[in-house]
């Protein structure tokens, strides 16, 4: 167990909690302002990845993929939102639930009616495709760094729109009373329609991103989604922080679960009892996780509301 | 009097037909249905138990298939070892699901809304990858049962048999539940449903009120799990994944969540439509998403709900 | 008095015509929108080229190919399973992807003597303590690929592997018949999860022990994702890259790309092996399918159908006879794409597996080379098991 492979580990934990963090984003944002759960959130992310895997095709630039995978979800985002999440946000969660469950069941066949049901390609930009050079005897792949980045500046810009920016203000006023934000003067179906939308455009990002380390066929987003959920779970429905926090937490435990874990069950057990028990507790260990910090926190760490 | 007359006569008309049924399938070459129809019984009994903590106790339990799953592992698991008699077994298996209950709600009851919601499908996963991982039961390639259990008077290898037995169970299940709702404990859970806090403030103990529910809900799910064991004759760890806890739900919905009779009604519509839609076209989740749709914007009480409307 | 006879005799004929006229139905159980449905469209792509080409007819006698998805899940595959005995009275079975959905179906065939084809998967029980008579495995034992690899490591002078699969007993399965074929003990034995979708931590471990090569055991997207984030991290330029055939065949060929290339992988077949059949059935396939190379999938699915045509025809068509046909059966009597084979007694095939490799092509595509033979007849390390 070298340095230099905790130190791996480290950035592994955190690049995979800001990859999730891209995904939870948008999700706890859409429900922490306009109170839906939208299980459809992944679907967005799905059609992000094969728009950018479709332009990558076509026109060989990473950055139009991106471009194009957000503008095309967030034009999806958009129509959803008129047509279905409109008449949802009235209704109760479970109603919610199914309703952007059904979405979830036609994305996929749509999906699968335009692509086939074999997973589809999309390359690497070619600059990044190679490790970049961290120490003496550290590589690390300079994509995953990319990911880093963009989470990052992504978790930045965020803060800034929601404490520096006047819709930032709108956006807290609409998550923490809806009616007083009315009374006020907001105009909250117009400020739905925008985080919505939003919403749309960061899972779309996060797909595009994703896409040329992840296989892109239907069901991608259901994957992940499990995932996103117990993150906002654990950091706090509706916050942003929360979602950061629960994402790196969420990230860091299950890298160093799969990679700390059977070594120090090895230590400790046989080798066989070790090889057996490792994986499976590594495979639950986020669900551990989450349960513990509900026992604790019902509502989660960083709670939006009350 | 009217109306209790045709409220009752629907659902009686139904049980004489299912009754009827295998002694006339053969008539019309149908022989094949009457194991179909059990199924559908089977998930009706399931969705049904479902119904009881979602639809009467307001709990979006997203783990329910997890002791479904339990109940059919006990059954298999003891088929394997030698053991088979269905009076000892079956109530073994509605203990094991609703001890199984007991643990997971005890834990996630504490939680409200979509934190309930999350922490029973973390559970159920973590069930799930539990039983993945057991090698010694089959593992992801599940369990073959050699023998469906046994029963001192029937034989449950016996299609017609079995389909009565089956038949019988869930009839006097629902009727077990019908009783429960109308009942004082029954009424309390709905009315925790309504507005808990209320309730609390009122004095009844809500969170034993609820545990009791979805312990019931379990052992119920349970017994409808060993009855899949010797229907199937195979169980797999599939039947505890997320993703077969979400249709339960979608069969309670699309059934008429609330209603007396939405598991049943929504079990036969969807059991029928997959059958149905699968045998015309691969892309059958889309229109599967289209009706969820239309049910969840236009009918949100569900099919049951709709012959409501009529008969009222 | 003439035509009285005539009439007579025609009479008698009458029920052995209509007998002859009922079709001969195969029920295939489609694995299209589960998690195989890529595999399971090739296959499908290959039944149906072959279904094509007998122009709907088995043994020159008319057939009825019943095809429906169940979506690679075991319990829908069951209800599909008792449908087709108990209404359509089928007369063979194939279709599954997954050993899973073979497992729950099989002993529900084998009571209803309905002889079961696999154009897949071949589990270890039905090659050890469960064979049965209705059972064959067309395609190969699970074990096979595997072992091939292995030895193909040991060959290589792979000295120092680490060796990854999914933790369910597929994947261990997997690894310890890789170990059977390899003989080494490996470096490392690395377990992920079921669905993984990030392999960060596993890349680092495998940077940081760095081996000769690796073993990877990673079924549909789970490969995909590996892969590409294998290469992402530089690993391949200094580790080698083994995987069992289905690892590294057209389908991950098509969602990978050049990422994939200098990867070794075994299996019993490529679309480069020179014999007759194989190059029929490739042309055919290329021009059916928009001039698409045919992975592993559909040329096991081909070769099922073109198995049960010609047991067909050396029965004459009394397909009721089920021991004359699974005698038929056994004989493998038939040119398959993969040249000559036959049968253990557990009804597991005892054939050549090959090493491929995946590169570019002069015409620029990427896909799979024969290297070489591993072995030249492989028969699975079950067969003792099986007491017939």
């Amino acid at each position: 167990m070298s340095g230099t492979l905790i130190a791996e580990q480290l950035l592994n934990g955190l690049q995979f909690g800001l990859m999730l963090f891209l995904i939870a984003a948008g999700l706890t944002l859409v429900f922490g302002i306009l109170d839906i759960l939208n299980v459809a959130h992944g679907s967005l992310y799905m059609a992000g990845a094969y728009v950018a895997a479709q332009t990558m095709q076509v026109t060989g630039s990473f950055a139009a993929a991106v471009l194009m995978a957000a503008v095309i979800t967030g034009l999806v985002g958009l129509v959803l939102e008129l047509v279905l999440v409109r008449k949802l946000v009235v209704r109760d969660h479970l109603a919610q639930v199914l309703g952007t469950f059904a979405v979830i069941l036609i994305a996929n066949d749509v999906v699968k009616m335009i692509w086939g049901p074999a997973p589809i390609m999309m390359n690497m930009p070619s600059a990044l495709s190679g490790p970049v050079r961290l120490s003496s005897d550290f590589l690390y792949p300079a994509y995953r760094l990319l990911i880093i980045a963009v989470g990052l500046a992504v978790a930045l810009g965020l803060y800034l729109f929601v404490t520096r920016t006047r819709a930032g203000v709108l956006v807290r006023a609409g998550a923490s009373n809806r009616q007083m934000a009315t009374l006020m003067g907001v105009r909250v179906p117009l400020l739905f329609m925008g985080v919505f939308v939003l919403g749309a455009v960061l899972a779309a990002v996060a797909g595009a991103l994703l896409g040329p380390i992840t296989a892109i066929q239907a069901g991608m987003g259901e994957q992940i989604l499990i995932l996103v959920l117990v993150c906002i779970v654990i950091g706090g429905i509706g916050s942003i922080r929360g979602a950061f926090v629960g994402a790196l937490l969420v990230g860091f435990v299950d890298t160093a679960g799969r990679a700390f874990l059977p070594t120090l069950l090895k230590l400790f057990f046989s080798p066989a009892v070790a090889s057996s028990v490792g994986p499976t507790l590594a495979a639950i260990a986020i669900y551990i996780l989450m349960a513990v910090v509900l026992v604790f926190r019902p509502a989660g760490l960083f709670p939006a509301r009350g | 009097m009217m109306k209790r007359l045709s409220h009752s006569l629907l659902p009686l008309g139904c049980l004489l037909l299912l009754v009827l049924f295998p002694l006339v399938a053969p008539v019309f070459d149908l022989g094949f249905y009457v194991s179909f129809v059990r199924r559908v019984l089977i998930y009706a009994l399931v969705a049904s138990s479902l119904n009881f903590i979602l639809g009467y106790g307001g709990m979006v339990a997203l783990g329910h298939a997890a002791f479904f799953g339990a109940g059919a592992y006990v059954v298999a698991i003891l088929s394997a070892q030698g053991y088979g008699q269905a009076l000892v077994v079956w109530p073994l298996a509605m203990l094991v699901a609703g001890t199984l209950a007991l643990l997971i709600g005890a834990i996630s009851l504490r939680t409200r809304g979509v934190y309930f919601i999350m922490i029973t499908l973390a559970f159920a996963q973590m069930v799930f990858y539990l039983f993945i991982s057991l090698r010694q039961y089959g593992g992801e390639d599940g369990i073959n049962l050699s023998a469906p259990s046994t029963l001192p008077a029937l034989n449950l290898g016996n299609d017609t048999q079995f389909y009565y037995l089956v038949l019988g169970i869930v009839a006097a299940s629902l009727w077990l539940m019908h009783c429960m709702v109308n009942s004082r404990f029954g009424r309390a859970l709905q009315g925790i449903r309504e507005n808990e806090t209320r309730m609390q403030a009122l004095g009844y103990p809500v969170l034993r009120i609820k545990l009791v529910a979805f312990v019931f809900a379990g052992a119920l799910a349970g017994l409808a799990g060993a009855l899949l064991a010797n229907h199937n004759l195979f169980v797999s760890p599939s039947l505890m994944h997320w993703t077969a806890s979400a249709n339960l739900i979608i069969m309670v919905i699309v059934g008429g969540i609330g209603l007396r009779f939405g598991g049943v009604v929504g079990a036969a519509v969807m059991l029928l439509l997959e059958e149905f839609l699968r045998l015309y076209t691969e892309y059958w989740h889309l229109p599967l998403g289209v009706l969820l749709l239309i049910i969840v914007l236009f009918a949100p009480r569900g099919v049951a709900g709709v012959f409501l409307r009529r008969t009222t | 008095m003439r035509l009285f006879k005539n009439l007579v005799a025609a009479a008698l004929l009458l029920p052995a015509i209509a007998l002859a006229q009922t079709p001969i139905k195969v029920g295939i159980a489609n694995d299209l929108s589960g998690p195989f449905a890529a595999l399971g469209a090739e296959a499908r792509d290959g039944f149906n080229l072959a279904i094509k080409q007998l122009g709907n007819k088995l043994g020159g006698q008319p057939a009825e190919f019943i095809q429906t998805d169940m979506g690679g899940n075991p319990d829908q595959a069951r209800q599909l399973v008792t449908r087709y005995i108990q209404r359509d009275k089928i007369d063979f079975f194939t279709g599954p992807i997954g050993s899973n959905v073979a497992l729950a179906v099989g002993p529900a065939l084998f009571a209803a003597k309905v002889p079961y084809l696999s154009n897949n998967p071949g589990p270890s029980q039905f090659a050890g303590a469960q064979c049965n008579d209705y059972w064959f495995g067309v395609s190969y034992q699970n074990d096979a690929f595997h072992e091939a690899a292995g030895k193909v490591a040991a060959d290589r002078g792979f000295k120092k592997m680490v060796i990854l699969a999914p933790d369910y007993p597929a994947g261990k399965d997997a690894l310890n018949g890789f170990k059977r074929g390899y003989k080494l003990a490996p470096n490392q034995e690395v377990y992920t999860k079921l669905g993984q979708i990030d392999y960060a931590a596993e890349l680092a471990q495998i940077r940081d022990a760095k081996p000769d090569a690796i073993y990877i055991f990673l079924p549909g997207g789970m490969g995909i994702n590996f892969v590409k984030q294998f290469v992402s991290a530089g690993l391949n330029k200094s580790v080698k890259l083994v995987g069992p055939g289905f690892s590294a065949d057209e389908d991950v060929i098509q969602a990978v790309g050049e990422p994939l290339i200098g990867m070794f992988n075994t299996a019993q077949w490529a679309h480069d092996l020179d014999n007759a059949q194989n190059k029929k059935f490739v042309e055919a396939f290329r021009k059916e399918y928009n001039n698409r190379y045919p992975a592993v999938y559909a040329a096991q699915a081909y070769d099922t159908i073109m198995a049960i045509d010609a047991a067909v025809k050396a029965t004459g068509g009394k397909v009721a006879d089920r021991e004359a046909v699974i005698a038929a059966l056994k004989k493998a009597d038939f040119s398959s794409v993969r040249g000559s084979f036959k049968y253990g007694v557990n009804n597991f095939p005892i054939q050549a597996l090959y090493v491929r490799v995946v590169e570019k092509g002069a015409d620029g595509r990427i896909t799979n080379k024969l290297v070489g033979k591993v072995f030249d007849s492989y028969q699975d390390v079950y067969v003792g098991e099986c007491k017939k």
